[in-house]
């Protein structure tokens, strides 16, 4: 089969420091993928290079076969590789509602349309709708964005990339900030996620990961240390030096 | 020859002027476009000394270089503090308003005409050298620029304010953590800036012009100045202000009817080729 | 699939007309027979409404900023003007001309303006704008220089309606324009073009990761802003008869930018009533002292920074609607 997200000796160079250092990965379709690594070992950075947000000093990125690693952030967003922020990027003066049918009439190709209200694209509207019904977020679907609690905003987070009907879902620390009880809830909502969507997540908290991946990479001074099923990396020693050992001593 | 020196008189003013723009755009990052109205003040308050008071020139400069920091002082506190926070755009519609306000008084105190001024004797005449004739005031803008300019690097770098601001300007929350009142040196640097421009305002007069659009008419200057210059970089800002002088003498003697065209698309050019010259915090060395 | 039980009519109605629009567009012909002797001045009202318009669309949706707008307005000015001069002196193909002239022009600046932060582009927009005003002097031959843009020969409306001496058709004339393109730009600001530029100004960085070019759709907002201007310029050529080179003016892009500023950003009544309020000052205080009254428009414009920067709208806002707003 052939892996829906591939990097190949993928490089950034800030000066004499490499953030990210000859990364060879690959995802198979359906993954449920987790990164895991110490701060600082370049999990971000990764993913910013995956979706063009950053540009790589060498290396190369492919989507479901293709060379992307030269196209624009929104163009790999219209091929079906979507992110979301560890730290939130909302539309603080929309409503819910509203944020949510702008990422639907992106993905539509709508965004050019300068005529016909937005309120007349009643298909867009009703997907949106439906959206925030399976996020349970309706009862806030006219609540501007801003005056909603972090739990809630973390939500949209996450809604503003499913409108964009992702294909690879690449989820930067989703419950980060999140009180532990709203993170369950949230991570249940991840889970249900069809299996067309393969799900890259970055995450600190152990439980979580170790609940949820099906795989792990292992990330160190932004090189991969190791990948493995989710049992094997926990009885890795060296894994346990690096990260699980100094998460258990802290 | 003549047109050299002239050029190299004319960018020791403008640098004079845009230095302390260069500090407050540059570092501060407060897009301060009313910063002309402080040297049309000095320029005022020495014209106005001169004129009706008689004060000797060789002190009527300085005190209007002490009146237009006294201005930047009280401002900064009382205005300008409150808007360090805020977006670009408020901060240009506030200096827009500033600009309105002090265009508006100069002109109903001093009318719409440019202001008489009458060297003093020994700045009168010219030096003959062979090939050569050095007009004694531009002499003296040179000789005044080159001293300022070699002061404000040594205070830069070498004194306890200058090591203050570098630290205010870098990080203004470790500053004050290290005991450093940053807000007095915003102060301090705000009112240096006003007061040199105050002096260029004055010492300007006879090169620059002085009526009540001064602040408008050479408001791209200044933003050259910095462009070009880089942020608060004073060797920087005093290459660029040479540059730029001896640009605009030469073009307005040699290519007339070009005007001022060219000086406004090396602006462009520059925003555009070399954008770090604005953004690139070279910090004051 | 469960039926979404939520009622969306706040979203599928937004773009409705409410009322008070229907009221706000009685008011020219109101002010037709109540000012029966001021039309001159009212055009000029309709006229810097509609470049207020123009600038609202770059600045207030799309969220670009600029000091130097008026270089739109006097391309469009000098472009009727000169179309008129050598011939073509039908009023809507010289509106087209102007359009076409300054959308060309905010096309290709566009690519300068967008590519530095707020602070470059303000200083590009300055440049750009005063290089026009240099060419615009000193291509005397061509542009009359300081002495202004002589012999505009405007032909009637329609070839129906000559330019009187009272400004009667001068006045229906700019108001038609105005709401012709006003009802546009309401429609382009509630479409979906419209909505992706209001979440490019309230989160830059997160559209290209919902799928949205951010460039392309920053160009096309700047250029379609910059024909509106060009059409406010023509307007102003057209029911003057004369193009003062002052219409490329700093003052003008600064003076708007209060205008703006004064209704609220972000809003199309805000740059009509703005202007309206603007004007209506400018006409009584200056009038008593024109010193006097830079000197006021200064402190207003201090003022409004620091104490009111949601403007006239933004007040009318909090006194329409106290129970919606959040505490």
């Amino acid at each position: 089969m052939t892996p829906v997200l591939q990097t190949r000796n993928l490089s950034k160079r800030f000066g004499g420091f490499f953030a990210s250092k000859d990364v060879s990965l690959s995802i198979e379709p359906g993954a449920r993928h987790a990164l895991i690594g110490p701060n600082g070992a370049g999990k971000t950075t990764l993913i910013n290079l995956l979706t063009g947000f950053l540009e790589p000093s060498a290396g190369e990125v492919f989507l479901k076969g293709e060379d992307v690693t030269r196209l624009a952030q929104h163009q790999r967003v219209k091929r079906g590789l979507v992110r979301t922020f560890q730290i939130n990027r909302l539309f603080a003066e929309m409503t819910v509602l509203e944020s949510v049918t702008l990422s639907v009439c992106e993905r539509l190709g709508l965004g050019w349309n300068w005529w016909r209200p937005v309120g007349d694209h009643t298909a867009a509207i009703d997907e949106a709708a439906e959206l925030l019904a399976t996020l349970r977020l309706l009862d806030v679907a006219h609540t501007q964005t801003r005056s909603l609690a972090y739990g809630r905003q973390r939500m949209i987070e996450i809604a503003l990339a499913l409108a964009a009907k992702p294909q690879v879902l690449l989820l930067d620390e989703p419950a980060a900030g999140v009180p532990t009880d709203e993170s369950r809830e949230l991570f249940e909502t991840i889970a249900q996620l069809p299996r067309e969507v393969t799900i890259v997540l970055i995450e600190h908290d152990m439980d979580l990961v170790f609940r949820f991946a099906e795989r792990i990479s292992v990330l160190v001074g932004g090189a991969l240390l190791t990948e493995d099923l989710p049992e094997v990396i926990a009885r890795d020693r060296r894994v346990r030096e690096v990260y699980l050992g100094e998460a258990l001593d802290g | 020859m003549t047109i050299i020196f002239d050029g190299l008189a004319a960018g020791m003013l403008l640098f004079l002027i845009s230095v302390g723009l260069s500090v407050t755009l540059g570092l501060m990052n407060f897009v301060n476009l009313a910063h002309g109205a402080f040297a049309m003040l000095g320029g005022y308050t020495c014209a106005l000394l001169l004129s009706r008071l008689g004060v000797p020139f060789l002190l009527a400069a300085p005190a209007a270089a002490a009146t237009a920091a006294l201005a930047g002082i009280i401002l900064e506190r009382t205005l300008y503090r409150r808007l360090y926070a805020a977006t670009h755009l408020d901060q240009v519609l506030f200096s827009i308003g500033l600009i309105f306000m002090s265009i508006s008084t100069a002109h109903y105190f001093f009318g719409a005409t440019q202001q008489a001024f009458v060297l003093p004797d020994f700045l009168k005449g010219q030096i003959n050298l062979p090939g050569l004739d050095v007009g004694i005031y531009r002499l003296f803008l040179i000789v005044v620029g080159l001293i300022l300019a070699v002061g404000l690097q040594w205070m830069v770098s070498h004194t306890r304010f200058g090591a203050e601001l570098r630290a205010a300007v870098d990080n203004p929350r470790a500053a004050r953590g290290l005991g450093i009142n940053v807000d007095r040196v915003f102060t301090l640097a705000f009112a240096l800036g006003s007061g040199l421009a105050g002096l260029g305002g004055a010492l300007g007069i006879e090169m620059l012009g002085l009526d009540p659009g001064f602040p408008v008419k050479y408001i791209v200057y200044f933003l050259i100045v910095v462009a070009v210059g880089g942020s608060g970089n004073i060797k920087g800002s005093l290459l660029a202000s040479l540059m730029l002088g001896l640009f605009d003498v030469a073009g307005k003697y040699y290519l007339p009817q070009v005007g001022a065209f060219v000086i406004y698309a090396v602006m462009v050019v520059m925003l555009i080729v070399r954008p770090q010259g604005l953004f690139g915090r070279a910090a004051a060395k | 699939m469960t039926p979404v039980k939520l009622d969306l009519s706040p979203l599928r109605r937004a773009a409705a007309w409410h009322w008070a629009e229907y009221a706000f567009w009685l008011l020219p012909l109101v002010a037709y027979f109540v000012f029966p002797k001021n039309l001159a001045l009212l055009s000029q009202i309709a006229i810097t409404a509609l470049f207020c318009l123009s600038l609202d669309l770059i600045l207030g949706y799309a969220g670009i900023v600029s000091l130097g707008h008026a270089a739109f307005f006097g391309l469009g000015a000098y472009a009727a003007g000169l179309m008129a001069k050598y011939g073509w002196g039908d009023p809507l193909l010289g509106l087209a001309g102007a359009a076409l002239a300054a959308a060309a022009a905010g096309f290709l600046t566009s690519f300068l303006v967008l590519r530095g932060a707020d602070l470059t582009r303000l200083m590009v927009t300055l440049g750009v704008s005063m290089m026009l005003y240099e060419a615009a002097n000193k291509l005397t031959d061509f542009t009359g220089g300081v002495d202004g843009l002589q012999g505009v020969d405007i032909q009637p409306v329609l070839g129906m309606f000559s330019f009187d001496l009272y400004g009667k058709t001068a006045y229906w004339y700019s108001v038609a324009v105005l709401f012709l393109m006003f009802w546009v730009a309401r429609r382009l600001v509630h479409s979906p073009f419209g909505l992706s530029l209001r979440g490019i100004r309230q989160n830059v960085g997160r559209m290209p990761a919902i799928g949205a070019p951010v460039n392309a759709r920053l160009v096309a907002a700047y250029t379609i802003g910059a024909a509106y201007a060009g059409v406010a310029g023509a307007l102003l050529t057209q029911t003057t008869q004369f193009v003062s080179l002052d219409v490329m003016a700093f003052s003008r892009s600064a003076e708007l930018l209060l205008i703006l500023v004064l209704g609220g950003t972000g809003s199309l009544y805000g740059a009509l009533i703005g202007t309206m309020v603007f004007m209506a000052a400018h006409h009584f205080l200056s009038d008593i002292n024109p010193q006097y009254w830079q000197f006021w428009l200064g402190a207003a414009l201090v003022l409004i920074v620091l104490f009111a920067r949601d403007g006239i709208m933004g007040l009318l806002r909090k006194l329409s609607a106290p129970a919606r707003t959040p505490s």
